[in-house]
């Protein structure tokens, strides 16, 4: 057990399992680098101690991957290479906030691991609509709907050309750890986007959080890939999706959210062309 | 005087229950049929706060932490863990 029992998280929030696969691979000597975020409330110290295991740094929102640039470098210095910095920042702190100092970070392929868990809202301050919040979906500022998709985060470190960057979902653990242990033996800039669902803010009941993350990846909304040096490969179940039979349709997955409860039909129709549509570039970017 | 003595340093060290007892929170509570169980361990490996504890081939829960939230009867393979209501 890397992270400990009794934290603040919310009834079947995934965050503290995610935290405790991750630091079960990186090890004692890992320093996490938190901005404010949920985990901020999850590792703070109400009643006299802390979950996390190792050294955490907490931050401003857009400061994070700049920290753990020096963090990094610091522990260079000191000859300390097999050390893991790790950046746990929400979708928030990664796609709106913190983005620019995540994609100069990646420009300068600093040595740290950013691990962006997506809750595709900002979940802290109480449900406000970010740019990865998906389309059609209730916020607290999006009252009937989002109507915009959601950014495609991890093509765009892609884009930058870091050595590795990988999505993940909670539901698959084995090919999330598997993942991490690929990006802990890599030195550079590593990135990997994990979707984490979130009760209260999805509107779902708390035991489903499995389920959810399952569904989405087994309907295409989620697909897990890993792109290692330009190189893209599809992994876990999702190397049979590209066949538009084998996935399932979206409203399988909506179905049991209420924060999708308003779509119409016609978006409905919208977010599954959406999805057939992403999976076709996929599929030209198995092909390369 | 060392610096130690005058100077607090808000340092904070591992700890369970930093949230306090969680275990309060719990409007349902996870009861494990040993009858039904297989000891495949789907919940301990997915519980999100680490209350499964693996005990004699199987699994039994922490209720002091456990904050109820149904994860592990949904995982369970066989739905050998039932939630039952704390009244």
């Amino acid at each position: 057990m890397m992270f400990l029992r009794g934290n603040a998280a919310c009834p079947g929030c995934p965050i503290p399992k995610e935290l405790d696969a991750l630091l079960e691979v990186t090890g004692k000597k890992t320093v996490l680098v938190v901005p404010a975020s949920c985990t901020s409330v999850i590792l703070g110290d109400t009643q006299g101690g802390q979950p996390s295991t190792v050294p955490v740094i907490h931050s401003a929102f857009a400061a994070a991957p700049a920290i753990a640039s020096g963090v990094a470098a610091s522990l260079r210095m000191r000859g300390e290479e097999d050390a893991t910095v790790v950046v746990w920042a929400g979708d928030g702190g990664t796609g709106d906030i913190g983005f620019a100092s995540l994609s100069g970070a990646a420009e300068r392929n600093e040595n740290i691991l950013y691990v962006c868990y997506d809750n595709e809202a900002y979940m802290n301050t109480g449900i406000q609509r970010s740019g990865l919040t998906p389309y059609g979906a209730w916020t607290t500022t999006t009252p009937s709907g989002k109507k915009e998709f959601k950014k495609p985060l991890p093509l765009i470190v892609a884009e930058h050309r870091v050595p590795y960057v990988a999505t993940a979902s909670i539901a698959y653990l084995n090919d999330y750890q598997s993942k991490v242990r690929k990006a802990k033996s890599i030195k550079g800039f590593r990135y990997i986007h994990l979707l984490s669902p979130c009760p209260p803010g999805w509107r779902f009941d708390a035991g489903l959080t499995v389920e959810i993350a399952k569904l989405a990846v087994e309907t295409g909304v989620w697909p897990l890939y890993e792109i290692e040096n330009g190189e893209f490969r599809l992994t876990s179940i999702s190397k049979v999706l590209v066949d538009k039979s084998k996935r399932k349709p979206v409203e399988a997955y909506l179905r049991y959210q209420g924060r999708f409860s308003k779509m119409t039909p016609e978006e409905v129709k919208a977010l599954q062309d959406y999805v057939d549509k992403m999976w076709e570039e996929i599929r030209e970017m198995t092909k390369k | 005087m060392s610096l130690l003595e005058y100077q607090y340093f808000p340092v904070t060290r591992p700890g369970k229950g930093a949230g306090g007892k969680t275990g309060l929170w719990r409007v349902y509570r996870p009861v494990v049929n040993y009858q039904k169980c297989v000891g495949c361990r789907a919940c301990f490996m997915f519980c999100p706060e680490n209350t499964i504890l693996l005990w004699q081939d199987k699994v039994r829960v922490d209720y002091d932490y456990c904050k109820g939230c149904g994860v592990c009867a949904n995982v369970c393979p066989v739905k050998a863990i039932e939630m039952v209501s704390e009244q």
